[in-house]
């Protein structure tokens, strides 16, 4: 079985960059609010993996502390997002998000 | 064995995640977030980090992921239309996130992480529930509660938010 | 020793009151509002008993509050043998004060808010007189002066005491301004705040023959206590704080707050010591207050009104005793004064209470068949100010006309025909209000006893407070002056009898001369009743100029020609005006165009930080 060359770190820190903007491109481009608050979760999981592997390279526990709490802020956040996207659906019947712009001049 | 694990499933995030932002219908996009989440799960356990993978399934895709289900469900979201409003997130858009994945491949590269330095499956295994455990409860345990006074004040909220009568 | 309990107390009965009053029963609040005045009280005596004989000082230090180059102020309280007095004074009188509001206020409306203003202003009040140095003494003295202007102010739906509140408030900014400077000049001359390091600190230095640093320190300390004491040129509002509710009256603008200058002076007399210059002027602006006050005194018809003027005209008596050097003598005057005057308001204030509201001299008399007990307290408290032997003021009063004696014999002579005619307008008021047929149409009645017991008190301690030897008690700090003048002492006390008989002659036993008199004296007359014109004068020197300039010149032509014309409507407002009108576009309301905006923000930031070196 030939040798094959483990993978070097910087890999999982460009997968996380990858996935990062990926993130951030559902965030531009898609119009429905849940698109863009799954698109939200996309960044924060990026992050996460960015987390852990400085974590792997540093031999500490430190960064698998702050996706853990990444996580849990996250779920807090989700609960109190789909309570604000459910007062907005009651109020307007729309989760277009480009509807929903009377905050400005 | 790592390389292949690795691969295999940097993939399947990639393209779940392309999929997360193409798919025009919401629970499309939510099924494919499962995807990302899921591989991302099996990258933590390579990484060595076994509690964080297991609350990654158990928290994540599990209970956070039918959160979102749900309340696709619940509002009956269509697909999207296009609006034509928010001219300058569609043109300025597609640039900006270029020069960011490229600024960050630069600075990846010549940062202090080593390019070349290998990781391997087992080779360092501090992640363990104990470890965590150990050091959430000692050193960290005051965001620790905050953390959870959080989540208190969230769960008021969205239950305030959610009472809430059409106006 | 925990001094800081004795003004938290009612701080605490202040938040009480102050933020859940509204929802809490009567009963709840008067034991609140009084119970804390209480407790702080009893535990003044505990600590009192407990540092008994308090020679040298005791200080605490809780944290240092400014620490900013050589300037090092801490929060530190400190009791010593003048603080004693005060600290029994304050909370002492405000307690029986509290007492007495209990019944005073029954009927009235904001009853809570009654109470915990009257609660902060009793924490400020201990706050300045514990306090160790000009720092902590100016937060206590502009606290009192809040409180001051909240309570003259507490009938607020009345035009007349929101314009009496805020008088008292712009006049005392006037005073304020005063001290502040002085204090800055303090920080100036000695590095320091602190009374203890400031006595050091002078004592090494020479008296100053003529002006400098010394006397505008204590010169510009005494243009707040000026303000605050309510002495000539700035007595004014002291007259009109009259217009809030008696209590209040009595407890700030009679027996506490007002004697804040006279205590201020008195902690730093030593540097009044070695301003002999700043001396005599504090004594002289004593006694012109209070000749002038006295004048007035003699020709008003509001019961509280002639109370007002005969505080001032007390108070002038005060900075007297202090500019001739008898510090002892004035802070012995400030207690026994604050046992008669409070014991004058409250009587007042019964005699009001009694009529309905009824203020006027004119529609009174005859009232001492149906308040016996408010006609036998008021006649001690006005045989007390008059410097009747045996009675309280007679000591304190004598005390500091026999320094007067020994330091300027004509300043002791008018000082004693002053004494004369407080005699004189005070029993002119008494003989008015309980003397004679009855005027008035209410039906009077006698107030209830959580009124009368205060009274009670209050006139033994008017009757037998001249035997709390002060001076004594307060000579080691202030060493005592072998001038007992038994002359001085007959020739003052004759003119007290002398006053007290010239009213009982014009006013109950040939009333109509009284008449023909005031008729005969003509302009002078009018000029006294009107208080010299002086309110008069103010608003036509400064008030209207004032205003005249900010209506024509800072409105019209500042305002409205400068600011509005060449700059808002100019070149330089329209160019920001078209700015603004493009920017504005930016705030589409669109969360992706914002999304994007921060994107490229975030994207700016790495790359300057990443490329100017900060990620190594």
């Amino acid at each position: 079985m030939p040798q094959i060359p483990a993978v070097p770190l910087s890999w999982y820190l460009l997968l996380s960059a990858v996935l990062f903007a990926l993130g951030v491109a559902g965030f531009l481009y898609r119009k429905s609010i849940i698109t863009v608050f799954i698109s939200i979760e996309l960044m924060l999981n990026a992050v996460n993996l960015s987390f852990v592997a400085f974590s792997y390279h540093l031999h500490r526990i430190d960064g698998h502390i702050f996706s853990f709490f990444v996580m849990v802020v996250a779920a807090a956040e989700a609960a109190v997002g789909f309570a604000i996207i459910l007062t907005i659906f009651k109020n307007r019947r729309t989760l277009q998000i480009d509807e929903i712009d009377s905050m400005k001049l | 064995m790592d390389t292949v694990l690795f691969i295999v499933f940097a993939v399947i995030a990639v393209v779940c995640a392309f999929n997360v932002v193409l798919q025009k219908h919401p629970i499309a996009s939510a099924l494919s977030l499962i995807g990302v989440m899921g591989s991302l799960a099996v990258l933590y356990l390579l990484l060595g980090a076994e509690f964080i993978a297991m609350t990654q399934i158990i928290v994540y895709s599990g209970a956070v992921m039918v959160l979102f289900v749900l309340v696709i469900m619940l509002l009956n979201a269509g697909a999207e239309k296009p609006s034509g409003k928010s001219w300058f997130a569609q043109i300025a858009g597609l640039p900006l996130l270029l020069g960011f994945v490229g600024l960050m491949g630069f600075l990846i590269r010549g940062s202090v992480v080593p390019w070349t330095g290998a990781v391997r499956f087992g080779s360092w295994a501090g992640g363990t529930a104990q470890n965590i455990g150990r050091l959430l409860f000692t050193q960290y345990l005051l965001p620790f509660e905050v953390v959870s006074i959080l989540i208190l004040i969230a769960i008021l909220g969205a239950v305030v938010l959610g009472q809430r009568e059409l106006d | 020793m925990n001094l800081w309990l004795i003004p938290f107390f009612p701080l605490l009965g202040f938040l009480l009151n102050g933020l859940f009053g509204k929802r809490l029963p009567r009963a709840a609040i008067n034991a609140i509002g009084v119970g804390s005045v209480a407790l702080s009280f009893v535990y003044v005596v505990f600590v009192l008993s407990k540092l008994y004989p308090l020679h040298p000082a005791y200080s605490e230090h809780y944290f240092t509050w400014i620490q900013s180059g050589f300037l090092h102020i801490g929060f530190d309280l400190f009791v010593d043998r003048l603080t004693a007095v005060m600290l029994l004074v304050v909370t002492g009188i405000g307690l029986l004060i509290h007492i007495y509001a209990v019944g005073y206020m029954a009927h009235e409306g904001g009853y809570y808010r009654f109470f915990s203003y009257f609660n902060l202003f009793v924490f400020f009040m201990l706050i300045l007189v514990l306090a160790s140095n000009l720092l902590v003494m100016f937060v206590g003295w502009e606290g009192v002066g809040l409180c001051s202007y909240l309570l003259i102010g507490f009938y607020f739906l009345e035009g007349f005491a929101g314009n009496a509140a805020n008088k008292a408030f712009i006049v005392n900014r006037i005073g304020d301004f005063g001290f502040s400077l002085g204090i800055f000049l303090t920080v100036l001359v000695f590095k320091t705040l602190d009374f203890g390091k400031l006595a050091t600190a002078v004592s090494g230095m020479p008296v100053e023959a003529s002006a400098g640093a010394l006397t505008a320190i204590t010169l510009l300390l005494f243009v707040g206590a000026i303000g605050k004491s309510a002495q000539f040129p700035l007595y004014v509002w002291l007259p009109d704080a009259m217009a809030g509710p008696t209590p209040v009256s009595a407890l700030i603008h009679a027996a506490t707050m007002v004697t804040a200058g006279v205590y201020m002076v008195t902690r730093v007399s030593f540097l009044y010591n070695h301003a002999p210059l700043a001396m005599s002027i504090v004594a002289f602006i004593g006694l012109f207050t209070a000749v002038l006050a006295a004048t007035i005194g003699i020709t008003q018809n509001d019961i509280k009104r002639v109370f007002a003027y005969s505080t001032v005209s007390q108070l002038g008596y005060m900075f007297l005793g202090l500019g001739v050097g008898a510090y002892s003598a004035g802070i012995f005057h400030l207690m026994t004064h604050a046992f008669f005057k409070a014991l004058l308001f409250l009587g007042a204030g019964s005699v009001i209470h009694g009529l309905s509201g009824e203020q006027d001299l004119r529609h009174m008399g005859g009232l001492w068949k149906r308040m016996p007990v408010t006609f036998i307290t008021l006649g001690v408290a006005s045989l007390a100010i008059s410097g009747f032997p045996g009675f309280s003021g007679f000591f304190s009063k004598d005390a500091i006309l026999s320094a007067a004696y020994a330091h300027t014999p004509w300043m002791f002579w008018v000082g004693s025909i002053t004494a004369g005619m407080t005699a004189f307008y005070v029993f002119r008021a008494y003989f008015l209000a309980f003397f004679g047929s009855y005027r008035g149409h209410h039906h009077a009645h006698e107030s209830p006893p959580v009124m009368t017991i205060p009274l009670i008190v209050l006139a033994a301690f008017s009757l037998l407070g001249g035997l709390i030897n002060v001076p004594h008690w307060l000579s080691p700090a202030f060493p005592l002056a072998e001038h007992e003048n038994v002359t001085a002492m007959a020739i003052s006390v004759t003119c007290g009898i002398l006053g007290i008989a010239l009213a009982a002659y014009l006013y109950v036993i040939r009333p109509a001369l009284a008449e023909s008199l005031k008729t005969s004296a003509g302009s002078l007359y009018t000029l006294v009743a009107n208080k010299y014109y002086v309110d008069e004068l103010y608003s036509g020197l400064i008030v209207r100029p004032l205003e005249t300039i900010s209506r024509s010149v800072l409105w019209r032509g500042v305002d409205e020609a400068l600011i509005d014309n060449s700059f808002v409507d100019g070149l330089f407002g329209r160019t920001i005006r078209n700015w603004g009108a493009l920017l504005r576009h930016l705030q589409s309301g669109s969360v992706r165009n914002y999304a994007t905006w921060v994107l490229a923000g975030a994207l700016l930031m790495i790359f300057i930080f990443s490329f100017s070196g900060g990620g190594r």
